[in-house]
């Protein structure tokens, strides 16, 4: 059976509204400031962020380190562009800064860096690290009896890590329900699609033996995102939440396309596409 | 050594509630005690190397200081982007207890050998790599531990080995500890080397050669003033239980090279030949082979005393 691209899965999804299209012009900012970027990777995790810091998370952007914060970890560190948008927009930092994307003295390179984005958890880049960081830090929380939660976002691609699940078995042996974990599960990785490349499905029974409340969700749907993440949805068991998501969603002519993965020496005629693409996509 | 180490990770567990303690799989029965006592931050994860050392990136995020335990080999080669990015990269203050640094498991063949984790560790920025002698010197080095703010690659021994460094009252991470004088030649080694280096000297000191032994418990930061004093001798002499490719060797080298300071008859690098081991046996019939028991090191020296005069 052919796999469905999540917007033939999802054909009712609800168009963007100003708030999302805002955030993807400051990463279309940053792909023209740039000149490079991983255009797709990044637009497919917009509504993901905006959800978990519009809504979700307790978070304070004029205090970054704020002790009692929610950990929000990006793991697949190539999507950074989708969380520069949103840090950016709660005022960790000044949406200028998006234009410096990558330039020598910027504080925003190609993957992030907690030690030198204010808001950023952990430093990602190679793949399949974050779950494990969240382990941790979700066991520091239970160590302190606190009840913090710690948020990981991967990517499908990533999954391909065998790192990814034996932090998947460790956080549901130690029952971390502090634990919400998200697939951006846009179906394409670098080379083509994930069922072609290595074949993640069927990924929801996968979680669910790994030991996770599992829940699936349209992942440009901004209200079924927060029914999925404004709570801890197991009791003695860690979350994942599986976003279908459109990779490049918002762009036309990038969704679903993996030469959009990532993107180098963009010409500016194409910056102007992607403008007029969003506000088309209205 | 890794008993002490071991019971010292419960003392400290005791006076310091940052201190947290995370095993792979290790043989029953260990810190029983911390377990009993302290089971919230008493972890023993399975056989994943990548995921403890991620875990302990996130404790040590937090606040906590991990000491994470497993065989050499294992928490070196199988993790080593994790300890590249997520200890390193962050700067975080986890320790890695490695079991088996070097020769140690000789018996069990080439997989479970650690023979270039120092080379591979101490490339790393931000990283400490320790290689203490004895048991005597890995207690005063782990009360240390705590408020170190980097990660530390510990080098245990088998354990057992002789007390070489009685003398020594402190340990200070970074500090050379001199355990014999010595005017013509001088031997820097690490870890239990030294008792080797210590029975070489005395044998050598039998044909009149006066060698003095300069023990570097620390490889990373490494005491650049105690080394650059000692290639004023006539020959500088490095041993090492680990290939000499990147290990302590090479890194004395890079501190001559750097500043232009090769003794008179140069430096003799004493460790593993880039080889696989072909044989099993004990650690000592290891040594042995490769020629690092004390009589192999001194007939070492003397050659090279002699091709080079």
């Amino acid at each position: 059976m052919a796999q469905l691209f999540s917007n033939e899965m999802y054909p009712s999804s609800p168009a963007l509204d100003e708030r999302s299209r805002d955030l993807r012009r400051l990463v279309i900012d940053a792909l023209d400031g740039g000149g490079r970027g991983h255009l797709g990777s990044s637009m497919s995790l917009i509504e993901v962020f905006r959800v978990i810091y519009d809504d979700v998370a307790r978070h304070r952007p004029e205090e970054p380190m704020w002790e009692e914060r929610d950990r929000c970890i990006l793991s697949k560190g190539h999507g950074c562009l989708a969380l520069y948008a949103v840090l950016a927009a709660h005022g960790y930092f000044s949406k200028q800064e998006m234009l410096t994307f990558c330039h020598f003295p910027s504080i925003l390179g190609g993957h992030p860096e907690r030690s030198k984005i204010p808001g950023t958890e952990a430093s990602t880049g190679s793949l399949g690290h974050g779950l494990a960081i969240g382990v941790g830090m979700a066991i520091a929380a239970r160590i302190k009896k606190r009840d913090t939660r710690v948020f990981v976002v991967m990517g499908d691609g990533e999954i391909n890590e065998g790192s990814v699940w034996e932090a998947a078995m460790s956080a549901s042996k130690h029952k971390l329900s502090g634990l919400t974990a998200v697939v951006d599960y846009n179906k394409l990785q670098s080379y083509g699609r994930t069922r072609e490349v290595l074949d993640i499905e069927p990924l929801a029974d996968k979680w669910r033996a790994f030991g996770f409340e599992t829940v699936e969700c349209d992942g440009h749907d901004v209200e079924e995102l927060r029914k999925c993440l404004s709570r801890p949805l197991g009791t003695n068991k860690p979350t994942m939440v599986i976003a279908h998501t459109v990779k490049g969603k918002g762009i036309a002519f990038a969704e679903n396309e993996p030469a959009w993965h990532h993107k180098s020496r963009v010409p500016a005629d194409q910056i102007q596409a992607m403008y007029d693409a969003l506000a088309e996509d209205a | 050594m890794r008993k002490t180490c071991l019971n010292l990770v419960y003392e400290l567990a005791k006076k310091d509630p940052r201190v947290v303690f995370v095993g792979s799989d290790l043989g029953p029965g260990v810190l029983d005690d911390m377990k009993r006592e302290m089971p919230d931050r008493f972890f023993m994860e399975g056989v994943s190397e990548q995921h403890i050392i991620g875990m302990a990136a996130g404790l040590a995020m937090e606040g906590f200081i991990p000491y994470v335990n497993t065989i050499a080999t294992f928490i070196t080669r199988r993790c080593y982007e994790q300890i590249a990015i997520d200890l390193c990269l962050h700067d975080l203050p986890v320790r890695l207890i490695a079991n088996g640094g070097g020769l140690v498991y000789a018996p069990l063949g080439p997989t479970h050998l650690a023979t270039e984790d120092i080379a591979i560790t101490r490339t790393l920025p931000n990283m400490t790599v320790v290689a203490p002698s004895d048991a005597d010197e890995m207690a005063r080095f782990m009360a240390t531990t705590l408020d170190w703010p980097h990660p530390i690659y510990i080098r245990l021994g088998k354990g057992g080995d002789p007390v070489v460094t009685g003398n020594q009252k402190t340990f200070e991470i970074g500090r050379s500890v001199t355990l014999r004088d010595g005017t013509d030649i001088q031997i820097i080694s690490t870890g239990i080397m030294s008792g080797r280096a210590l029975d070489a000297a005395e044998a050598l000191s039998i044909d009149g050669i006066s060698v003095g032994v300069i023990h570097l418990p620390t490889i990373k930061p490494m005491d650049t003033v105690a080394v650059l004093l000692a290639a004023k001798s006539k020959m500088l002499v490095t041993l090492e239980e680990h290939f000499k490719a990147g290990g302590l060797g090479s890194a004395v080298s890079e501190v001559l090279i750097d500043a232009n300071q090769i003794p008179e008859r140069g430096i003799l690098r004493l460790g593993l030949d880039d080889t696989f081991p072909l044989n099993y046996g004990s650690q000592d019939e290891l040594l042995e082979a490769f020629g690092l028991q004390p009589p192999g090191i001194a007939d070492s020296i003397r050659t090279a005393l002699n091709v080079r005069n």
